[in-house]
């Protein structure tokens, strides 16, 4: 019961942090310098133009007015409409939601299912030339920037062996195989970085629970290498690795922008860079509001694994 | 262990596994951006122009010899007063979802697109009515003589005049019309369902439209489809989209950036062709309102010291595809002549330092706007900045992207108020062929006026005389006087031409040329 309350307690404490998330985004957006008349008149439209589209979008009213309209709106569950475009913003979100879900799923279980087997054994090996190696990749993972690796691939697989396609995403609706086809580049380029974090973080943690007594203690009792480092080790070494791997989603849910350009994904993160370039106010202010809820959110379900990996941690 | 290399072996068996092929012939094309504004009147953007070809058509339309053609007309009269245009459509025209097209249709269409687009509000301030005659003829009755009818109505680029039905046509100039009512008459027709703003838009072949008999012309002539589909895939990073070419992903690429060029050219069933041979003009405009640049002396002082070579030295290396140009009308038009630009814009250093001395400079500081996320713009006001520090003046580079820029330059306050005193940009070849069309020779000022906002009664009294005239020879001499009198106020220093080339699979035939990227006509090869 006690857990119960406590996901209510921090459900109904993600409302005043959207409130404030609102109030601040919707201020910033109007502070800051350029005006999205301007870009849907283009740039051949006259000054006189551009003060007619402001007055037609509700541009010149003062900005508590807008504000009001705005909240409004949120109420009724309603994000706007795009400026630009046109279209609901919910509907651009939509469109844009199941490639970032997609590769955020692919990059993440990618990573994991390399890393956390790599960390372990770097930590079991530890000071051997495995550990050196894993290490090694680890620092390389953390300073080769994304688009390098990106376009090495491109140039490796898809111009010169032809075995994958250089861009683009195709929804699973279309098929588990073009849909896999098109995201392997994509996951192999961004999941080097969370490899070599999760790695890392892995390796340090074993490392810390291997110097415990209980693993002394079990391994004097015979306990088998395997069931050691799993049961025993991993086990108890699992909650700095799972908030690493909650916080590598929360990123990948809109900060991929690199590579979604590199493999042309039309994901979250490039809508997010064209809304703030073209001051489409909506979508900004819609995208952020869903990104600080998934952070909340993402928190909230980190927060409840500790419980289920760690029985001394109670809410 | 092995359940992951199974799990692994199962992805890449699913990965190798070939996409269905499409039946029917699709050509797949990055455009320049993506396409994110649907409406070709309410916004000037390219992007959008070349949409509105796609699904729409016009009354009219300029070939490749600058001569202007029917395309929905059919026949076309003048009174002997050259007061009563009387127009008639085609046989046969009908809109994407069926209903005929009428000439209250087309009415309409001119009315909107008149209330938006600079030459249309001009022909607008010169008509008196438009009237219909019938289902298919309707007459445009002006107020006084006005020479530019025909070049209005068939004006092949931003904003283009298309015609559209009249329930979307009666909204308003300055709001935008929705995906959902993207209805044309044109050879191709815009799937809604499909179009992803900024990602993709899908237009599949009309089967309705009927084409004119003559050749294709630029715009103008028969626009005979011959793919299934067209989808504009839009692809933020250009070496992908190189990449995505080089592979056979796409078809085509509207805007490769030049420094790719060497790498196009090597490859393999690639080709490149400029179709736009007239190209684009950089622009540098003062903002004549406010100090240093209020004073004329200072302006003539920079339009010495500049030197157009340098400019497009500076982003493109191959000489074919730069050249330096005087003539604020576009070179091989019928309306250029270097009239006026005598030594200007020749790096003259030691003239513009004199002449800066002889201004009364006293050291203001210039904020030169830079907007450093366009590449065909980027390098200018590091060039221009150059040439200042070298005759003197203290110059403030304050980097920005562009739609800052934008914002920021319709400020017609002082710099100490978020005001401006240079900026740079480019114009497509067709949006200032004459001096109605060219923003920059626009001297309304501060009110009327294009961003920089020179006055000059005298300019803007010789293109009333411009408008007026329909003696093409007497145009001609207008323009140059116009030409003329814009050097002696430094109106605006064109910074020489260059030109784009789009990059195309060697399977694509009848790639034609234009002002714009024209996707009829064009066979895709098995």
């Amino acid at each position: 019961m006690r857990l119960y309350a406590f996901i209510a307690k921090r459900l109904l404490a993600t409302i005043p942090v959207m409130g404030v998330v609102a109030v601040v985004v919707f201020l910033m957006l109007r502070l800051a310098p350029g005006d999205p008349a301007a870009v849907l008149a283009g740039d051949v439209a006259s000054p006189e133009d551009v003060k007619r589209i402001r007055i037609a979008l509700g541009l010149n009213q003062p900005i508590h007015t807008q504000f009001v309209i705005w909240i409004g709106r949120l109420f009724r569950g309603d994000l706007g409409t795009s400026i630009i475009s046109n279209v609901p913003v919910t509907q651009m979100i939509q469109q844009r939601l199941e490639p970032t879900l997609a590769l955020a799923t692919t990059t993440i279980l990618f990573a994991v299912v390399v890393a956390v087997p790599l960390g372990v054994l770097a930590a079991w090996w530890q000071g051997t030339w495995v550990d050196r190696a894993v290490m090694a990749f680890s620092v390389i993972g953390f300073s080769v920037p994304v688009f390098v690796l990106g376009y090495l691939y491109i140039f490796s697989f898809a111009i010169n062996l032809r075995w994958l396609p250089v861009q683009g995403y195709v929804s699973v609706s279309q098929g588990l195989g073009p849909f896999l086809h098109r995201l392997i580049l994509p996951t192999l380029t961004l999941s080097v970085l969370y490899i070599a974090l999760i790695a890392r973080i892995t390796r340090a943690s074993v490392l810390e629970v291997l110097g415990e007594d209980y693993i002394r203690t079990a391994q004097a009792k015979g306990v088998r290498n395997r069931r050691l480092l799993i049961r025993h080790a991993l086990a108890n070494a699992a909650v700095p690795i799972v908030t690493v791997i909650g916080l590598g989603i929360a990123l990948l849910i809109g900060g991929v922008v690199v590579t979604e350009s590199v493999f042309n994904l039309p994901g979250l993160g490039r809508l997010t860079v064209d809304a703030v370039l073209a001051r489409d106010y909506p979508i900004i202010q819609g995208l952020i509001l869903i990104f600080s809820g998934v952070y909340v959110l993402l928190n909230l379900v980190i927060d409840i694994t500790y419980t289920l990996l760690d029985p001394r941690i109670r809410y | 262990m092995r359940i992951v290399a199974s799990i692994l072996l199962a992805c890449l068996s699913l990965a190798l596994v070939a996409e269905p092929v499409a039946a029917q012939t699709t050509l797949k094309v990055v455009m320049h951006s993506g396409l994110r504004v649907v409406d070709p009147v309410l916004t000037t953007a390219y992007i959008t122009r070349n949409h509105g070809y796609m699904i729409y058509d016009t009354l009219f339309a300029q070939d490749e010899t600058f001569k202007i053609q029917p395309q929905m007309v059919k026949s076309w009269s003048v009174s002997p007063d050259k007061l009563t245009y009387t127009f008639t459509l085609r046989d046969g025209l009908r809109w994407h979802d069926g209903q005929p097209v009428t000439s209250e249709d087309c009415i309409a269409s001119i009315t909107r697109w008149g209330s938006r687009d600079s030459m249309g509000q001009k022909l607008m301030d010169y008509t008196k009515e438009l009237k219909p005659v019938d289902q298919k003829t309707f007459q445009l009755v002006l107020k006084s003589p006005y020479g530019l009818v025909l070049e209005s109505l068939g004006k092949p680029s931003s904003n283009v005049p298309f015609m559209m039905p009249k329930r979307f046509a009666a909204t308003p100039g300055d709001k935008g019309l929705t995906p959902a009512d993207q209805i044309g008459s044109g050879p191709f027709k815009f799937v809604q369902a499909e179009f992803q703003p900024g990602i993709k838009a899908l237009y599949v072949k009309n089967p309705d439209y009927q084409p004119r008999s003559e050749q294709a012309s630029w715009a103008s002539g028969g626009k005979v489809v011959r793919v299934d589909r067209v989808e504009w895939v839009n692809m933020p990073d250009h070496q992908t989209a190189v990449n995505a070419l080089i592979a056979g992903e796409i078809d085509y690429m509207e805007a490769p950036p030049h420094d790719l060029y060497p790498v196009l050219e090597k490859a393999p069933g690639v080709k490149m062709q400029v179709i736009n041979k007239l190209g684009s003009q950089g622009m540098l405009r003062f903002n004549h309102l406010h100090p240093p640049f209020s004073n004329p002396k200072i302006r003539q002082a920079v339009a010495l010291a500049v030197n157009q070579e340098d400019y497009m030295k500076a982003w493109i290396t191959n000489a074919r595809y730069r050249r330096t140009c005087w003539a604020m009308f576009v070179c091989n038009t019928p309306l250029a002549t270097d009239a006026g630009s005598d030594d200007l814009m020749r790096g003259n250093i030691e003239k513009a330092k004199a002449l800066l001395k002889e201004a009364g400079y006293d050291g203001t500081t210039v904020v030169l706007m830079h907007p450093t996320d366009v590449y065909t713009i980027a390098t200018y006001p590091l060039v221009t900045a150059q040439a200042l520090r070298r005759i003197g003046m203290n110059v403030e580079v304050q980097a920005m992207d562009w739609q800052t820029l934008v914002g920021r330059r319709a400020k017609q306050e002082p710099v100490a108020q978020g005001g401006w005193n240079m900026f740079h940009t480019n114009w497509v070849a067709q949006d200032i062929m004459n001096p109605i069309a060219n923003a920059g020779v626009n001297a309304k000022g501060a009110k009327g006026g294009w961003f920089g906002w020179p006055a000059d009664p005298q300019i803007e009294d010789l293109r009333d005389q411009f408008a007026r005239e329909t003696d093409t020879a007497k145009q001609k001499k207008l323009a140059a006087d116009i030409q003329k009198r814009a050097y002696e106020i430094h109106a605006y220093l064109p910074l020489g031409e260059y030109v784009v080339a789009v990059a195309y699979r060697d399977a694509l035939v009848g790639v034609l040329d234009g002002p714009a990227p024209f996707l009829w006509n064009i066979e895709k090869k098995k």
